[in-house]
């Protein structure tokens, strides 16, 4: 049997695609400690090791020892995770995977808790740390959830199945008589009991699995797959948490990145007596980096504006052309099927904006320098990819550089890069002690990339019933997922052209799919008006997938489609879509007043295979739905010549209190089918769904995001 | 110059315009109170002066001598969780929970003068505090549930 392999898509599961922006390249090189260098950290006890194996390489060398060391055993960055029970009876579990909100430090616990048969609060974490853990590319692409919580079933799995073993053998009794419950192997002819820890004490004991560890089948969860609040909770709402913004250590000194006045600028002279002058103020300057430190964070605003840089741009281009520009610059121009099919044809063109990924938590780092050994703390979704950008910077081996992620204030992919870690490490390398710097908002909302924007040209025809006989999609640069439709269309053209982005862009929650769906669903809304059919009943006609019906009928039926308007200025709007594993259907009524939108409920159905925590997967859900809200109706970054013209929230509108509909989620849950992560996909259903209501109450078509209409 | 924070007495830097926040998180190492944009749009970094909600990043240090400042690190008394804090566990009212301080401490202020919101004067109440991570539907859960759990008698 096949194992996972993080590093690529699963084949297994339908319709899994990697968003074109996120990196998927392990580095061609990784200069990580020897295996055994980990077991001795580790000490004694029990140890799974999870040895990652393509299919082809397992039918190649039978054994995961291609990339293997001395003796063909895996090294580090051939496993991905492993699972320890110390002779306390401490259960450790390490993966290269970060929390940054989506709760996977509870879901993953739930996970080995349920092997185990234990509770969750016995299971440790230790998540991204790059001398801890295992290799990871990155907490990234929703793939948690339908690859790390499986791998680390089958770990815990094999724990078990050692730890009867080992029961067997003490009690003199046959395995299959034993029980376990809560930390424990009990004997019930006997009554006798061990727990894990007595178990393994005065043993050092090594497995190294594939696959073949016998799982708990979903439909039999205890534990995973039920309700569990939060496990470090408590530690937030006492503000005991330290995210990397809290971190202090001795000497520490507060840094401040002094920016250049454009994008693509270069320094063409510094002054910096004035703000070398001030007490404890230290400046940095190294080609185009240009950065102060100081004892005290209140002075960093005075420190900054001390130095006297001036910088050099070229002319660049602004928001109000930007769509005119990503068109103009595509490598390849449409190439449009003469159609003659259907007895109803619609052409349009939708856009979406590039948006900032706003995180609450601007991006972090602490650098610390011991000698030529680097140590980072930085909120990153990607701690080993962080990593060799600091290798690269500062020209060091991977080896003398760690990068630890504490707590983050959330990302949303937008924190995939290591701009900020490298920016502290300089500032530190300069101070000789370690320094802390936090990006200001507007950094954050400047020097970050952004969700790609996009323009995409739709063309589709349908019969009076409503059957889709043609369909050509065209997307300029917002990307590939989610690109093709999933209705049962027989020659559908659905196409990416790469162009020229005048900003940088970058990963964002569901950012290809949510323009895709955009376009397409509003188009779908055109398609069915034209035809003069009902909106719901001409994707049901369209959709022959049963899971794409499903959801559909799910989210129509709880939301009461079809019946009567009741209000002036209102309107219902509805969406289907699939992404990365999960089906989604959203139905939504809303009030326009005065040219205002207020959204007043949101029915949203979700399928994502068997639900792993329904209570956390509607939290998700929820919050991407709110998310997509600002998406829909608000978000937009105006740029010109290289500046931001927004950058402070006061004048970039997320949402708030005030926005929040009436959320109404229904789950759809397959417990025979493999679980898909949530982070994502829930975010695409908003803006179609409010475009299509707009359009039932005012009879105006918006094919541009935000949703804007003139009052 | 002195400032009383949690009950107790600390003598700080002088300065008169570093803001609270930055006394509060570096000087003080309170880091539950947080930075989110320092121009008051955000409310992650909201303390209370005598029971009254305000931005720490807007708030000079010297605006705070001789009041009594409450920080996220002061409303456990004895052990035990403020009814708010024990009400945003309940509702599982956080994500990233990097908003969540200033969550509490709105809603704190908010329940002391209207111990019994109704939703609208909740979502109004709490309308200049941000969660990026869409939490709200829980959070107005979780002042709900500390109003019936007389969180407005509390500190
Ligand atoms: S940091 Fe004070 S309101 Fe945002
Ligand atoms: S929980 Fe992340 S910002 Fe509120």
């Amino acid at each position: 049997m096949p194992d996972f392999d993080l590093t690529l898509p699963d084949p297994t599961i339908p319709g899994f695609e990697v968003d074109r922006y996120e990196l998927r390249e392990r580095p061609a090189y990784s200069f990580v400690p020897d295996r055994r260098d980990f077991l001795k950290l580790l000490g004694g006890g029990l140890v799974v090791l999870l040895a990652l194996q393509s299919p082809a390489e397992a039918q190649e060398s039978g054994g995961g020892a291609r990339r293997g060391g001395p003796g063909g055993q895996a090294t580090p960055q051939d496993i991905g995770a492993w699972l320890h029970i110390a002779e306390s009876g401490l259960i450790t579990v390490y993966t290269g995977k970060v929390e940054m909100g989506q709760n996977i430090r509870t879901s993953l616990a739930q996970a080995v808790a349920e092997e185990l048969r234990t509770s969750p609060g016995r299971i440790e974490l230790v998540m991204g740390d790059t001398m801890l853990t295992p290799f990871d590319i990155g907490t990234v692409g929703s793939m948690t959830t339908p690859i790390m919580a499986p791998q680390l079933h089958k770990v815990a799995a094999a724990a078990r199945e050692m730890l009867l073993d080992l029961a067997a053998q003490q009690f003199q009794a046959g395995r299959a008589t034993l029980t376990l419950a809560d930390g424990q192997i009990v004997n019930p002819a006997t009554g006798k009991s061990l727990t894990f820890g007595e178990l393994t004490k005065g043993r050092k004991l090594t497995r190294t699995i594939t696959a073949d560890a016998q799982v708990t089948p979903a439909t039999e969860w205890k534990i995973a797959g039920h309700d569990l609040h939060k496990v470090n909770a408590r530690s937030i709402v006492t503000g005991k948490e330290r995210y990397t913004s809290d971190l202090k250590l001795p000497g520490m000194l507060y840094g401040r990145v002094v920016r250049p006045a454009a994008f693509n600028a270069t320094l063409a002279s510094l002054e910096t007596k004035q703000a070398d002058q001030l007490p404890g103020v230290l400046t940095v300057h190294d080609g185009n980096f240009v950065g102060v430190a100081c004892d005290d964070s209140a002075k960093l605003d005075q420190a900054a504006a001390a130095v006297k840089a001036d910088w050099k741009a070229p002319a660049q281009t602004n928001s109000r052309e930007l769509f005119a520009h990503l068109k103009s610059r595509a490598a390849k121009a449409a190439d449009w099927q003469p159609d003659p099919s259907g007895d109803v044809h619609v052409e349009a063109t939708y856009q979406v904006p590039y948006i900032a990924h706003t995180p609450l938590e601007p991006r972090a780092a602490v650098a610390n320098w011991e000698g030529d050994h680097l140590t980072v703390w930085t909120g990153t979704q990607r701690p080993f990819g962080v990593r060799t950008e600091l290798a690269q910077a500062f020209g060091l081996p991977e080896d003398k550089i760690r990068v630890i992620v504490p707590p983050t204030g959330s990302g949303y992919g937008g924190k995939h890069t290591g701009e900020c870690a490298v920016e502290a490490a300089r500032l530190a390398k300069a101070a000789g002690k370690p320094v802390k710097l936090q990006w200001t908002r507007e950094d954050e909302f400047t020097w970050a990339y952004f969700r790609p924007a996009g323009v995409i040209d739709v063309r589709g025809s349908a019969r009076k019933d409503g059957a889709i006989t043609s369909w050509q999609f065209h997307n300029y640069n917002s990307g590939n997922a989610a690109i093709r439709s999933p209705y049962n269309i027989p020659n559908q053209i659905a196409e990416f052209h790469a162009t020229d982005s005048p900003l940088r862009q970058g990963s964002y929650r569901g950012l290809a799919a949510s323009a895709n769906h955009f376009a397409r669903e509003s188009h779908m809304d055109e398609l069915a008006r034209a035809a003069g059919m009902e909106p719901a009943a001409f994707r049901l006609k369209n959709a022959a997938d049963p899971r794409l019906r499903a959801v559909i009928e799910a989210a129509t039926e709880r939301f009461r489609w079809g019946r009567a308007k009741s209000r002036r200025g209102q309107g219902f709007g509805m969406m289907a879509g699939f992404d990365k594993g999960g089906y989604v259907s959203a139905c939504i009524e809303l009030t326009v007043l005065n040219g205002k939108v207020r959204i007043d409920r949101i029915v949203q159905s979700f399928e994502c295979g068997a639900i792993v925590n329904p209570d956390q997967l509607k939290n998700q859900i929820a919050g991407g739905t709110i998310m997509g809200i600002g998406g829909a109706l608000f978000e937009a970054v105006e740029f010109e010549n290289g500046r931001i013209l927004n950058p402070r929230l006061s004048k970039y509108r997320v949402p708030r209190f005030s926005d929040l509909p009436e959320i109404d989620i229904v789950l759809v849950d397959r417990k025979d089918l493999p679980s898909a992560g949530a982070g994502e996909t829930p975010i695409v259903a908003v803006a179609p769904a409010v475009a299509n209501a707009i359009f039932d109450a005012t009879g105006k078509r918006l094919r541009s995001l935000p949703l804007k209409l003139d009052a | 110059m002195d400032l009383v924070v949690n009950g107790v007495r600390h003598s700080i830097r002088n300065g008169p315009a570093r803001p609270l926040l930055a006394v509060l998180r570096d000087e003080l190492d309170l880091t539950g109170t947080k930075y989110g944009c320092g121009e008051g749009q955000c409310g992650a970094c909201t303390v209370l002066l005598d029971g009254a909600p305000v931005r720490s990043c807007l708030t000079p240090a010297k605006a705070a001598e001789g009041k009594q400042i409450t920080t996220i690190e002061g409303l456990e008394s004895n052990g035990q969780l403020h009814p708010v804090q024990q009400a945003f566990l309940d509702a599982d009212a956080l994500q990233c929970g990097y908003c969540t301080a200033g969550m509490i401490m709105s809603s704190v202020g908010l329940l002391k003068k209207n111990p019994n919101p109704a939703e609208p004067e909740i979502r109004s109440g709490l309308q200049g505090n941000l969660c990026r991570c869409g939490t709200y539907p829980r959070i107005v859960q979780a002042v709900r549930m500390a109003a019936q759990n007389n969180g407005g008698r509390h500190a």
